[in-house]
């Protein structure tokens, strides 16, 4: 196995690639007979023995005629990939359990079309693309986000088995490409703002916040934003309400860490706060996020929300702790 | 590497694969039982209608009955499932039901290979020129269908094309190894039985109609290559076999072939030999159809003491023989008294007339008697036909006193009749007599209806003497051949009837055509391969030597059609070139220019970078945008090709 490794190492390479575009030359290309090639052969030699036993001057050049196919279909299968350009594109951060996408520009620069080119990573899902004669085109590979954290999705290999299907050639592409992978959000309520703002800054102390409703209580709640006089007033036996307050310099929403409910794993606290900091974006609200060893100051956007992401996408993942 | 899942098939790509079914398979229907025909029309028609509906493919069990149940079929109609016939019947079966199990890329794959070996299995029937033209047709359909399977939808005629290029490029190869792949002999085992059925041909006997069968028949017995001249048509008689004994009904040949003593006859031949080469369609016999007297043999034939020219074994495949062959020539001066003996043996008490009539020739000179048989042909009311009436038990008397009425073998065979009874021994020689020269290519072809049956009396100081008693009754038999000696409302024999001119034309192109086809592609054995080698300069090849030159050749072939797919760079235009080169020139004084920058800008920033520089090249790049952008004129380019060399030179420029 450790041989097979070895050899592989020698024969593909696991450097990563870093001239942009790649244009696939022939030390790239591998090819091998297909399963299907395999079969085409062994029939033609059983022909062959059935020719040459009857005598058939035609069955040998029928015979004759297939194995130059064959070595026709090699060249071409190889000359599908011989010259292609392709330029990796940025990856866009994804949620675990959701796919990542990596883009890929693809070009022909040849005069002739080129068919059924099959790209993926290993394991993954395969993308089949067409490219006409001096054409290109921008594929997306997708990769599952099985892990938070920075997410390599390994080597491209690109196939093809066109025209004939009885040659399998392939070449592997391995950009320094990687993607954020955010913990997968989980939708609970925000943390009420008081209370992110009492049990830690003691901000507004109370008197400021604004009364801005009612709502269903969630286990997240603390019991004692349960409007109970609310909850008395109504007759049907619905579940609990808690006050909403809104508005004023308690807009400063605290998703912090100490918040979740510390009985679940760390994984999953990490969660919930994604969930907030999506809830907290969609509602536009202005918040920071607050970790064991570290915090984001509120503010408001994309760019905010993409860096709080981020600081809860590699909590504790290798990168972060090779850096401290 | 991994394993790739099944592939479900795509559904659009079915009918190509049941086009292949049908293209491959279709062809045995001629000889295939017309049940299984129909089992195969109906399982296509079956899956296509599937297709059609878009049902599900039927269950595994349904196929497998029915495999079942096709398989006893054909155990029971060929009583094997082992021979040719069965085999191919067998592979219709599985090409008719695998589609209907075909769901998989990989079902799909098996389909195609299952094509393949069924394109070969027509060359156990025929290797004909439409047979190779099918091969071709369908080599193209097999190769779309697999690049309509592996290379998704696009427009059949895209497909078509690209199959035909393919296929176009693999034609050298096939080529250079049918000429240079070493031929090995078969068989490599045992034949079944059936591998060489149906051949027609003279018999080694002369029943009742045996020649008058043939003679209806148009299909060619062989072809006559002639080094030199062609001898005249009235002495082409190509001897078969020699039927030296009657049973009053059949003339046979006294002693089967294989167990004549080994005597070598003496033939003396006078004039210029003949030689020639013949290329004698299989017939399932021994003799080569020489022309008489051949006098040198083909290597590894033996000269029978009638004369005739036997091969070692019978002739199972079209092969060529050389001969020489003298037309004026004595045989057998003296002869054994066996085969004199044999040559004077008559079954008792039939036909007394005759005997009678040959009782008063007795005392005459032998050459006297036949001489008058002949007459008796010629000044009597007798008739060339070829369809007699019936003869009873004594055939001679009747057709000599009653019906005179009658084709080659009955005048051979009264002829023989009557000197034997009267002491002069004759016998009756088979085989063929004239032919007909393609003017195309030069070639003698004889053909069935050239089948004649003629006589041979020995006569002591001469030996074997021919007499050909149809001669003396129909000329123009011997003269013209069989058309002009026939009566005009007599069927005609196939082909040979056709008269137009054009027609006759036509067909002379046809047999040329195939009689190249025959010599350089179904004729080519291990002996012509040595040949062919020799001729071009590989004097005694071996096995290596002509792998070898396979592989070279084959490497060579390859290197080409790897040129020829090779990713061709679009030709700048010329403005483009000339910009490129004075943008290079530029570089090498070290401005260069960026990729993305448009030939304006970047004159503006040599403008600044090189202020030297900087008129000549906005002159370069106006002109370039004019050529390249907007509706520029010949006389543009011209100033822009002129740009370079108004460059200064480097030296001066060069920081």
């Amino acid at each position: 196995m450790r041989q097979l490794n070895v050899l592989q190492q020698w024969l593909f390479g696991r450097r990563r690639d870093e001239q942009w575009p790649l244009i696939l030359g022939q030390r790239r290309i591998f090819i091998v007979p297909s399963a299907a090639g395999m079969l085409f052969a062994v029939v033609l030699l059983v022909m062959l023995i059935g020719a040459i036993n009857y005598d058939l001057s035609l069955g040998h050049a029928l015979i004759f005629l297939l194995t130059g196919l064959g070595l026709v279909a090699m060249v071409h299968s190889f000359h599908n990939l011989f010259g292609l350009r392709l330029t990796p594109g940025r990856a866009e951060a994804t949620f675990v359990g959701a796919l990542a996408r990596f883009p890929l520009q693809v070009e022909n620069p040849r005069r002739q079309q080129r068919r059924a080119l099959e790209l993926s990573f290993s394991a993954q899902p395969v993308v089949a693309v067409d490219l006409p004669a001096e054409g290109s085109a921008s594929i997306t590979l997708p990769c599952l986000a099985q892990r938070r954290g920075r997410l390599d999705p390994g080597r491209v290999t690109l196939v093809t088995r066109y025209p004939l299907g009885l040659f399998r050639a392939w070449s592997y592409i391995h950009p320094s490409w990687s993607c954020l992978v955010y913990p997968k959000p989980l939708r609970t309520p925000l943390p009420p703002v008081s209370a992110a703002s009492v049990a830690e800054h003691r901000r507004g102390d109370g008197g400021q916040e604004d009364f801005a409703g009612l709502r269903p209580r969630q286990p997240s709640d603390p019991t004692r934003h349960i409007a109970w006089k609310a909850v008395a007033r109504r007759t049907d036996e619905q579940a609990l309400l808690v006050k909403q307050f809104a508005g004023g310099a308690s807009d400063e929403l605290w998703l912090d860490w100490s918040l979740t409910p510390g009985d679940r794993d760390s994984e999953e606290r990490l969660s919930i706060l994604a969930g907030w900091i999506m809830l907290a974006d969609e509602q536009q609200a202005c918040y920071g996020l607050r970790l064991p060893d570290q915090q984001i100051t509120p503010a408001t956007g994309s760019a905010h929300r993409a860096a709080c992401l981020q600081t809860l996408a590699l909590y504790q993942t290798e990168e972060t702790r090779d850096a401290a | 590497m991994r394993p790739s899942p099944p592939q479900p098939i795509d559904q659009a790509a079915v009918p190509w694969l049941l086009a292949v079914a049908l293209a491959t398979a279709s062809p045995h229907g001629e000889h295939l039982p017309p049940w299984l025909s129909v089992l195969f029309a109906a399982a296509l028609l079956w899956r296509l209608w599937l297709w059609w509906q878009r049902r599900p493919l039927p269950p595994r069990w349904l196929l497998a009955l029915l495999v079942l149940a096709a398989l006893s079929g054909i155990a029971w109609q060929y009583r094997s499932l082992l021979g040719r016939d069965s085999g191919v019947a067998m592979l219709v079966i599985f090409m008719a039901l695998k589609p209907l199990e075909m769901k998989t890329r990989r079902d799909a794959m098996v389909v195609i290979m299952l094509g393949f070996f069924l394109l070969l299995t027509h060359y156990f029937y025929s290797q004909s020129i439409p047979t190779g033209l099918w091969l071709l047709a369908s080599c193209t359909l097999l190769t779309a269908a697999l690049i309509r399977l592996h290379g998704g939808s696009q427009p059949p005629a895209a497909i078509i094309r690209q199959a035909g290029l393919l296929l176009l490029q693999a034609l050298p190869f096939m080529l250079i190894l049918y000429l240079l792949f070493p031929r090995v002999s078969g068989p490599l085992w045992g034949l079944p039985q059936d591998a060489h059925a149906g051949r027609s041909g003279l018999s080694n006997e002369m029943a009742p109609g045996s020649i008058s069968n043939l003679i209806l028949s148009g299909a060619i017995a062989f072809r006559s290559h002639f080094a030199g001249g062609i001898p005249e048509k009235a002495d082409l008689y190509w001897r078969g076999p020699v039927l030296d004994a009657y049973d009053g009904l059949t003339w046979r040949a006294s002693i089967p072939a294989a167990g004549r003593p080994r005597m070598v006859p003496v033939v003396e031949a006078r004039g210029t030999p003949y030689s020639y080469s013949s290329i004698i369609e299989a017939h399932g016999q021994r003799w080569l159809l020489a022309l008489d007297v051949a006098t040198s043999l083909p290597a590894g034939a033996v000269q029978a003491p009638t004369l005739e020219v036997l091969a070692r074994e019978p002739l199972r495949a079209r092969s060529r023989f050389a001969f020489t062959s003298s037309v004026d020539y004595h045989a057998n001066r003296s002869e054994t008294a066996a085969a004199l003996q044999q040559a004077l043996a008559l079954p008792p008490m039939i036909n007394p007339r005759a005997r009678a009539l040959a009782e008063q020739w007795k005392s005459r000179p032998p050459a006297r008697i036949a001489d008058a048989v002949l007459s008796l042909f010629r000044n009597e009311d007798f008739h060339y036909t070829l369809r007699p009436p019936l003869l009873g038990a004594d055939a001679v008397d009747e057709f000599l006193f009653g019906t005179r009425r009658g084709f080659c073998e009955h005048y051979a065979s009264a002829f023989v009749f009557l000197l034997r009874a009267a002491g002069v021994p004759a016998r009756v020689v088979a085989g063929y007599q004239g032919g007909e020269v393609n003017p195309v290519d030069g070639y003698l072809i004889v053909r069935q209806s050239d089948a004649h049956a003629w006589a041979e009396v020995w006569l002591a100081g001469e030996g074997w003497v021919r007499y050909d008693p149809t001669a003396a009754v129909a000329p123009s038999r011997i003269e013209q051949g069989i058309v002009a000696a026939l009566p005009q409302d007599e069927p005609l024999p196939a082909i040979v009837g056709l008269d137009a001119d054009w027609l006759r034309q036509l067909r002379y192109r046809w047999e040329a055509a195939n009689n190249a086809w025959n010599q350089w592609v179904l004729g080519y054995n291990p002996q012509r391969q040595r040949d062919i080698l020799s001729r071009f300069g590989m004097a005694n090849p071996d096995w290596q030597g002509m792998s070898a030159a396979l592989a070279v050749l084959s490497g060579v072939a390859l290197l080409l059609v790897t040129v020829w797919t090779l990713p061709r760079r679009r030709r700048a235009d010329p403005a483009q070139r000339a910009w490129q080169r004075y943008c290079k020139a530029l570089a090498r004084r070290g401005v260069t220019r960026a990729a993305w920058e448009g030939p304006i800008a970047f004159a503006r920033r040599v403008a600044v970078e090189r202020p030297q520089l900087a008129a000549l090249t906005s002159e370069a790049a106006r002109c370039y945008a004019a050529l390249r952008y907007g509706r520029g004129d010949s006389e543009q380019l011209l100033v822009l090709q002129e740009c370079v060399h108004r460059l200064p030179a480097r030296w001066r420029t060069s920081p």
